[in-house]
Parts: C-alpha cells; structure tokens; sequence
C-alpha cells in the first residue's frame, strides 16, 4: 500500500518486490520479452533440422547432448516448448501483463491498480511457472514433448509433461489474479468523468481481454488436474478402456475419453486465441488515431464488436476439432458460429482502414508497425476460413498451412501491434523518444522477412505437408515437390533474428541517449499523457484527474490545436 | 496517492473494489468447478451404463449428509460473526468466526476418515473412473476449505484482526469478502452431495 508520506525505497522495494503498477509492469514487459527471444531460438534450432536435416547445428549444438544434431525427441521438446512458451510466457504476460499494467491505470487517471499486492503476486506467480518450465529442459527427463496442446493419450505416457502441467498451475494462477485486478481496476479507478464511452479503445480491448482470462482459463486448470491425476495417480479420465500402448494393452481401469481433454482445453484454447488479438487491436487503434490526426472511425461499432468478440469466441472451441468425430451436428454448430465470429473481427479491420481515409498519415516507427498490423492480420485472418469449414479442414487440418495460419494473426499481428506499442508508450516510461532511424531498419527487414517465414508454409501446407514432422515430410510423395521451400522460410528466420538487432540497439540507446522529450511527444489525447514521463512513482500523476470528452478529438474544427487531450476543458 | 474506493463504495457502480474483486474470482472458480462438473457428465456419459451407480454406492450417506449439515452451519455462523461486527460486537465477532472454523475442521476431520476408510479397503483415485473423480473434486473442495480456513483463521487469531482497532470498517468488508468466498464453497458441496453419493 502507498503512502501519501514519503519514505524511502531501498532497491529491493523499488526495483524488485515492488507494488507500484509501472514497475511490476516493467518486470513484466522485461522477462516477457527474453521469453519471446528464447522461444525464437527454439524455433530456429528446429527450422536448422528443417532446412538441413540431420547435419551438425551450428553455434549452439553443443547443447543438444551427445551429438550436436538434432534428435527427434529433442526436436519434439522444442516444438511444444516454443508453443508453450510464445503464448504462455511471451505474448500473454507482454500484451496483458506488460501493456494491461502499465498503461491502463494510466490511460483511465487512477494512481494504481485496484489491487498493488495482488499485482506482485501475479508477477511472482508467473515467474515461478517461468522458472518452472525453464527447468524442466534440466531435468532428467526432459520438457514437455506432446505439443502445447498436449493431446492425450499420448501426452499421459511421454516424460516431461508433469512438470509442464505445474508450470501451467502457476502460469494460470498469474493471469487470474492479473487479469481479476484489470476488471476492478477498470470498472472502480476511472476519473471523474471518464465514463464509458470516453474510454480509449485500449482499455476496452483490455476489459474485454481479461473477462475472456477470467472464465476461459480454469476448464483449462480442470483439465490440467486431471491430467495430472492420470499421470501421478494413475486415473484413466482421458484414456479409453482397451487402450494399447508400445504394443501392450494399458492397465488402467479405462472408460476415460481423450475428446474429453481437447474440449476443455480448446474451451480456453480459442478465447486464448482473442487473449492475443485483442490487446494488439487495442495498441493499434491508439496508435492509428494518433498517427493520423484523425478520431477512430467507428469507435462504438469497434467497442460492441469486440466485446460481441468477446462473448462468441467462448462458442466457436470445436472447430479445432472436426476430425475427430464428433459428428455432424457438432461440426454445423461449429461452422456455423465461427463464420459469425469472423464479422465483428472484419468490423474491427475495416473501422481501422477507413481511418486512413483522407487522414494525412504521420509516418513514425508505431504508425509503421500498426499499418502492417492491418494487412498481415487481414491475411491471417482470411486464412483462418477455409480452416473453420469441416470442408476444407479436413484437407488442411494439421498440416502447415495452419501454422502459416495463425502466426499471421500472431507474429506480424499481435507481435508487430506489440512493438508499436512499445515504441509509442516508451517517450512515456523514460522520458526520451526511441530512434526513428533504429526503428525503420528494425521494421522493414522485419515486415519482409516475416512473409519470407510464414507465406511459403500455406503453399506447403496445400500440398499437405504435416506439422511436427521431424524431417518436414522428406519421406512423403506428395511433399517432394514443397520441400524446396524449407531452406527459403529457415533462412528468413535467420534474417529476422538479425532484424531484431537494431530494436534491442534502440532499446538501450535510447534508453540513456535518446531525444530527451516532454510529457506528451506524439502530440495525444487520452490521459496518459498529461502525466510526467516517467510518471510519479505510487501515484502516475501530480494533481487530481478530470476528464472532459472522448478519448479521439483529433483535428477538432475551431480548436487551436490539432488534438484536444481529454483532460483539458 | 491512496487508492479510491478501497472502504467507501463508488457512487456509480455501488461496490467497493475488493466486493466487485471476489465476485468476478468467485464467477472464475465457477468455471473451474463448471469445468470439472462437465468432465463428470462427460465421463459418466462414456462410461458403462451403472458403472458410476455401482461405485457411488461404496460412499458412505451418513457421513456426508452430516457434512452437509456441518457446513451450511458454518455458512450460518460465518454471516453471524460478520453481522456481529456491523453491531459493533467484536466478542460474538470471535464467537463466531470460532464456530465456522471449527465447522470447517469436523468437516476434514470427516473426510478424512472417509478417505482413509476407502483407502483400508484398497479403494484408490484408480480403481474406477467414479473414484477418480470423486477424489479429484472431493479433494479440489478440500483445498478450497483449506485455503478458506487459512484466511478466516487469520482474522480470527490476534495478528490478523488488529485491523478491527485501526479502520473497523475496512475489517468488518474483509469479514463480508472471505464470507462471500465461504458461501461459495458451500454451494460447490450442495451440488457435490448430490452428484456424488446420491445420484
């Protein structure tokens, strides 16, 4: 709890155990980002076995045991790591946990969040699942090897996955109480004022974001301890009596169901899904308005879309799973409400387009990141259709052209929207503006070779080349003439990782040696900005916060400015 | 800067934020349990047809309708310790709060020996899938109570009630909040009874 006295800080309370909302943040956007970077590298270890297969990986096969090739049980443990990892310690923790804390107590005037100690918790608790997972590739028998998905049966018999389900217990635990502390803080802390139409579209999109936390994560712990329960106490809820394994029939009492587990995690899965999207559209509406001098076209329509979003995407889970059986009726029903879901998503696209509509755009490196945002999430999600018609599933399903699928909606999505966001709200962190020319080397090479990863694997994904082959399909016919493809997509990886380099040059220069600036650089409305940068520790902002219009009056006919921020009368 | 609305409720909304905190964790712990009751129906639905009545039998009735009976009583006494404290009356407060833990520890006490009494006679979570998941709410309902006795227990002792002298108000919210969360852990029973040993 804060006090209105002063009292000194050493660097443990400051730095470390704090309960100020912008450094829990920090903690947050820190650990998420070297988490991101570490699931990349997984990835690139395994599209090194793509591009190459079986010959010595280079710089860091000495990890990889014995011999420095890749083997097919550590390339599995890879693939469900990097999943696992991306979405659970990555994007999540960095659009939520990062974005959600610091900016919207911030943007809705309150001095912290409702619950500063639940906050801590909530990062701690993260950064045990964290640590956790991190440790289970020491362990003697290994990370998790089943997939992010961890279908059983296969996923009660492989080693590795206990320590992943514990790891997952924390990791839940975290978005719960962070997402809980998001809902109070937004429904109680907002200004004077503020009410709920005059919040910014981020704010919504992350109201919406933590609803979908809140009640789609724990069928996902249900179904974690049950998992666990088949692998410690050996129940049989996800295996089906009779069931054969290595050759021997499994004993166990049986009668279980493995559809069981793909229900109930897909319940959180797909939400999962709006989880990422969501905060990302929430950035890129900020940043389109801001960069355009222009209001959000259709800001309520965007609002009721995203929380309608919201409500289907509890309602569209089975469609991940057409091809187990599950019938006829089951797979309209499902058909039918994800065409649904995809409207309100193309609302949400199409509000953000016509927004450049005769606006003259202000090119800078956030404006650049949310405009590619647009076009590469249009991709992923037209490409998400065929996938959500049992039709065309049955052919695509499981193959790469669902991965190329929903990395277009993550990767040049959420995670373009998410560096938009951080080169927009870091002049409100440190007080200095990030390099402009740092950030165009850093987003065209990007732009480019994100394509060069992602596009080749929908052309392999039609000839029907499988996900999670160790080999990429060199042993099927009908992949033989796509294989070529592999070397083109491993050595854009390679070439994004290095585009990487001038952001993380960026961050620290910038950091001591950037363009010092003012409190609000961008020239922006809503309420964050007429906070110092950085703002107040324990209270963000010096007097009391009134709010007097909506958050996009941009280019207000008769004002004396081209923007009139939402706190000045 | 003090946080708004911590004690005194926010004019538009009506609640202040640890009330609208417990309600949005409790509709959380709905889901979980929802989760787990619809991994009930699913199994039961797979499962051969009276295999979930042949096991439910091995459960003993008794036992649990006492349980039932221990801890609605301890809903009750829970509101009386917090309506106490609207009276200004922190002797009953204590009273009563030390009836609902006590509550709390027969119904462990209990379960325990109907754990132990399966477990004599070699009834484990893998005998059956209706053991299995009777074990695995039966015991995600315990850690609840756990965890609730943990928290009531701490506004209960010396250390963790000296909040009553310093800000009587913002004590008397906690008492409501964690009775909210009690409440709820009742109600999680009511619909365990049934399914479990009665069905």
């Amino acid at each position: 709890m804060s006090n209105d006295s002063h009292h000194e800080e050493n660097f443990l309370q400051k730095y470390i155990f704090s309960v100020d909302h912008k450094v829990i943040g920090l903690q947050y956007g820190i650990t998420s980002l070297l988490f991101l970077f570490f699931g990349f590298c997984l990835m690139m270890v395994m599209r090194w076995q793509l591009a190459y297969p079986e010959t010595s990986v280079p710089i860091v096969g000495w990890l990889l045991g014995e011999s420095d090739i890749l083997m097919p049980e550590i390339y599995n443990m890879l693939g469900a790591m990097h999943g696992t990892i991306m979405i659970f310690l990555g994007v999540v923790p960095l659009a939520v946990g990062a974005f959600g804390n610091y900016i919207v107590p911030l943007q809705i005037g309150a001095p912290d969040m409702a619950f500063p100690k639940l906050n801590a918790a909530s990062y701690w608790s993260y950064f045990i699942g964290g640590v956790i997972m991190l440790a289970s590739f020491f362990m003697p028998e290994g990370a998790a090897r089943s997939g992010w998905t961890s279908y059983p049966p296969l996923s009660i018999f492989e080693t590795g996955q206990t320590t992943w389900l514990i790891g997952m217990v924390f990791l839940i635990t975290s978005s719960l109480l962070g997402s809980m502390n998001i809902i109070v803080t937004i429904v109680q802390l907002r200004a004077p004022g503020l009410s709920w139409f005059r919040l910014p579209f981020f704010v919504w999109a992350q109201f919406v974001t933590a609803f979908l936390l809140v009640l789609a994560f724990p069928p996902l712990e249900a179904a974690a301890v049950l998992q666990l329960m088949d692998r410690v106490a050996h129940t049989s809820f996800f295996l089906p009596s009779g069931l054969v394994y290595s050759g021997a029939t499994v004993d166990v009492y049986g009668s279980g169901s493995p559809l069981l587990w793909q229900h109930l995690f897909w319940f959180l899965a797909h939400p999962e899904v709006y989880v990422l999207i969501l905060p990302a559209m929430g950035i890129v509406g900020d940043v389109i308005a801001n960069n355009t001098r222009k209001p959000l076209w259709g800001y309520k329509s965007l609002v009721y879309a995203s929380v309608f979003l919201g409500f289907m995407s509890f309602i569209v889970w089975a469609h991940h799973m057409f091809l187990t059986g599950m019938g006829q009726a089951m797979s309209a029903f499902f058909q039918t409400t994800t065409m649904i879901i995809s409207i309100p998503s193309v609302v949400i696209l199409t509000a953000f387009f016509i927004s450049l509509w005769g606006a003259s755009i202000r090119f800078t490196t956030p404006m650049l990141f949310a405009l590619a945002f647009l076009p590469m999430f249009g991709i992923g999600g037209l490409t998400g259709l065929p996938l959500g018609v049992g039709a065309s599933d049955i052919h695509l399903h499981d193959t790469y052209y669902v991965i190329g699928h929903f990395h277009y909606v993550v990767a040049p999505g959420t995670i373009f929207a998410l560096f938009a966001g951080i080169y927009y709200w870091f002049p409100k962190i440190t007080g200095r503006k990030m390099s402009e020319a740092l950030g165009k080397l850093h987003f065209w090479p990007s732009l480019i070779f994100m394509n060069g990863v992602f596009m080749p694997m929908f052309i392999q994904g039609l000839a029907g080349v499988s996900r999670r082959l160790y080999d990429g399909g060199q042993l099927y016919a009908h992949a033989q003439d796509v294989l070529q493809w592999n070397e083109f997509m491993s050595i854009s990886a390679f070439c994004l990782a290095a585009a990487q380099i001038p952001f993380i040059i960026n961050v620290f220069v910038s950091m001591f040696n950037g363009e010092k600036v003012d409190r609000n650089p961008w020239g922006a409305t809503t309420v964050e900005w007429s906070a110092p940068s950085p703002p107040v520790p324990h209270a963000n902002f010096e007097g009391d916060v009134e709010v007097y219009r909506g958050p996009y009056e941009y280019s207000v006919p008769g004002a004396d400015k081209d923007f009139s921020p939402q706190t000045e009368k | 800067m003090q946080i708004p609305y911590i004690v005194e409720e926010r004019p538009d909304t009506g609640l202040n934020n640890s009330k609208l905190g417990i309600w949005v964790f409790l509709a959380s712990e709905i889901m979980l349990f929802g989760g787990l009751f619809s991994a009930y129906v699913f199994l039961r639905m797979a499962a051969p047809v009276g295999d979930f009545a042949y096991w439910g039998s091995k459960l003993s009735i008794p036992m649990a309708t006492f349980n039932t009976i221990v801890l609605i009583s301890s809903s009750v006494t829970v509101i009386m310790s917090w309506a106490s404290l609207k009276m200004k009356d922190f002797e009953k407060y204590k009273m009563y709060m030390g009836l609902t833990l006590l509550c709390a520890f027969l119904f462990l006490v209990v379960k325990y020996f109907e754990y132990t009494g399966k477990f004599h006679h070699g009834i484990y979570p893998s005998s059956s899938t209706f053991m299995g998941i009777y074990f695995t709410l039966t015991g995600l309902h315990m850690l609840h109570i756990i965890g609730g006795m943990i928290v009531m227990g701490y506004f209960w002792l010396p250390f963790g009630n000296k909040m009553w002298q310093s800000d009587p108000e913002r004590f008397t919210n906690r008492i409501e909040v964690a009775g909210l969360y009690w409440h709820f852990v009742d109600l999680v029973w009511i619909f365990l009874f049934p399914i479990l040993y009665l069905l």
